[in-house]
């Protein structure tokens, strides 16, 4: 498949009532009692353990599965585990409405796709995009289709920054070929 | 057009145009890691550049002030190889005994006003406090830091906050703080660099600054400065910063985002409640919730200024029988001018546990944890479910947090 697409599973990070997690905190992505963990092979086991009910997603999860939650996900700490444990399962993307600054920029530098998700309430809401729907996703054009539904959404492209970085792998790649 | 502080700092750093949005390349004067995040920019930086030297060995650092000294033996190993690296590139370390590394780098005149200071340290943007543009990174943006000395950024937008009236004496920086925490939320100011003007802000000293700038992350923002300065904060911030301070002020043609204006007037102390700083509460919201545990201390609320706060309640007065009281000076320097002082003897009498300086219960390797079923009252700035641990945390100024745990609840000094 083309870089630039990426297509899986979805999973929408809802609380036991349905709501949709915002804020979610890099202690809830990944606890801070994992933080001496310097080998990323290890990081992906913790992926969600502190978010309520979802400490079972580095078991359910499978590559390429793409994760979609609630505004300013990754508020909190600088730390880049936050990102590593989603590389480590090979996460696809994640899609929120907003990103906590640091994790957005860790999350580019180490070319793991972040992008921006427009009106996710309704179509959470209007049930148009739900966990288990399989989306293409071209993180260049913004082009997003839930093909479960046969419906497009839409989604902010990468900026030229992110999709150079992106591209490249990540920013050391990136650095060495600028 | 005129620019907003940040825009001139970056501008000063940048030969590419500077304007909300636009991704630039800025060189960074200083570039630092922590003992959290410290071994994977080790890591990342020899596997990407093996032995070669860093751009600027003297405008690196590492500061270890997470678990500090080491409690477990991986954090033996990953202090360890900092420091093994540290020493084969002239590195300095401010080591386990210094406390927090923003602070250090205030009082150190390492960060100074009008430069780029980064770490592995997501309360980097403290240093906002003395006009520099302190960010938080993580270890790949450091370790690519570390080497070549720059790094790219996206221009934030700039929020002007005019703080109307004066709080009322019983509240102090971080009632402020939280008040900002439950008016801005995590939208208002998001992903933008906050100004904040007026009297309530303009006569804060260094530590009252360092309060509320510590908490523009929990705004989400990017980074907060206050212009406005009384002529003690000069006195005070020279003592650091032997060349002076002077720095940039927007133009008066700046461009804002967004203008907000909000009263504070009467201000009383507030408190967040579990689980989110921006859950804030007045104090009658709270009042009477028994408490198990107390903490003073961290980057928000870790100066002398803090703990003589807190010694003016429990000066004469015992924490309560079975409430563990938690004190954690930022820095050496801070827990020198304690004893000097003499709070840390009133802290000590009245039943607290003094600790060696460091962060404090952020995180897994200081105290400040907390049990599940136990609550705790500190001057952090999280409390995120699960951060500290199981147990429950709320958010509260120095002095409402010594006068809680004299009562083994949640009151403020006025009730004692």
């Amino acid at each position: 498949m083309e870089k630039n697409i990426r297509q899986g599973r979805v999973w929408v990070l809802l609380d036991s009532a349905g709501k949709i997690f915002e804020d979610i905190d890099t202690d809830q992505i990944y606890h801070n009692a994992h933080l001496a963990v310097t080998d990323p092979a290890q990081m992906g086991q913790y992926a969600l353990g502190n978010l309520e009910g979802w400490k079972d997603f580095p078991r359910k999860c499978r590559p390429g599965d793409i994760l979609v939650a609630g505004r300013n996900f990754g508020a909190g700490s600088s730390r880049q585990q936050a990102v590593d444990c989603f590389l480590t399962l090979k996460i696809g993307a994640v899609l929120a409405p907003s990103f906590a600054a640091i994790y957005f920029r860790n999350a580019v530098n180490s070319g793991f796709p972040v992008l921006r998700i427009r009106d996710l309430p309704p179509l959470l809401e209007e049930k148009k995009l739900a966990t288990g729907d399989v989306i293409r996703i071209d993180v260049l054009s913004g082009i997003a289709l839930d093909v479960t539904r046969r419906a497009c959404f839409g989604i902010e492209p990468m900026s030229a920054v992110q999709y150079d970085i992106f591209k490249a792998g990540n920013l050391f790649r990136y650095g060495k070929a600028g | 057009m005129g620019q907003t502080i940040l825009e001139k700092i970056i501008q000063a750093h940048t030969g590419d145009e500077v304007a909300p949005g636009k991704f630039v390349w800025m060189n960074l004067d200083i570039r630092s890691a922590r003992d959290f995040g410290g071994p994977n920019v080790v890591g990342h930086y020899v596997r990407e550049y093996g032995e070669s030297a860093p751009a600027d060995a003297k405008k690196t650092y590492f500061t270890f002030d997470l678990c500090a000294p080491a409690c477990s033996l991986k954090y033996a190993d990953n202090q360890q190889a900092c420091r093994d690296f540290a020493r084969k590139h002239g590195i300095e370390v401010f080591d386990v005994d210094r406390g927090v590394g923003t602070h250090t780098f205030v009082e150190e005149g390492i960060a100074r006003p009008n430069e780029i200071v980064v770490g592995t340290d997501s309360h980097m943007n403290i240093l906002g406090a003395v006009g520099c543009f302190g960010q938080g990174m993580g270890d790949v943006d450091i370790a690519f830091a570390f080497k070549t000395g720059k790094t790219w950024f996206e221009v934030p937008p700039s929020a002007k906050v005019v703080l109307r009236g004066l709080p009322s004496p019983a509240a102090d920086a971080k009632d402020l703080a939280l008040f900002l925490c439950r008016e801005l939320g995590t939208k208002k100011i998001a992903l933008r660099a906050a100004e904040f003007y007026g009297d309530a802000v303009a006569r804060l000293g260094l530590a009252g600054r360092i309060t509320l700038c510590s908490m523009i992350t929990e705004m989400a923002g990017i980074i907060g400065f206050v212009p406005g300065r009384e002529a003690g904060l000069e006195a005070e911030i020279k003592k650091y910063l032997p060349g002076g301070y002077s720095p940039f002020l927007a133009d008066d043609e700046a461009g804002y985002a967004d203008a907000l204006e909000l009263d504070v007037t009467g201000l009383p102390p507030l408190v967040a409640a579990p689980f989110s700083p921006n859950n804030v509460r007045s104090l009658a919201e709270v009042r009477g919730t028994k408490i198990d545990s107390g903490f003073i201390g961290s980057c928000t609320n870790g100066r002398t200024e803090d703990f003589a706060r807190a010694a003016d309640i429990l000066k004469g007065r015992s924490v309560k029988r079975g409430v563990m009281l938690k004190v954690v000076p930022a820095t050496r320097r801070v827990y020198e001018e304690l004893l000097k002082l003499g709070t840390i003897e009133t802290l000590f009498r009245s039943g607290a546990i003094i600790v060696n300086p460091g962060c404090g219960g952020c995180a897994e390797g200081h105290v400040g944890l907390t049990g599940a079923g136990e609550t705790q009252i500190s001057t952090g700035n999280r409390n995120f479910s699960g951060k500290q641990g199981k147990g429950k945390t709320y958010l509260a100024g120095p002095a409402v947090v010594a006068a809680s745990c004299v009562a083994g609840e949640i009151i403020g000094p006025e009730d004692l």
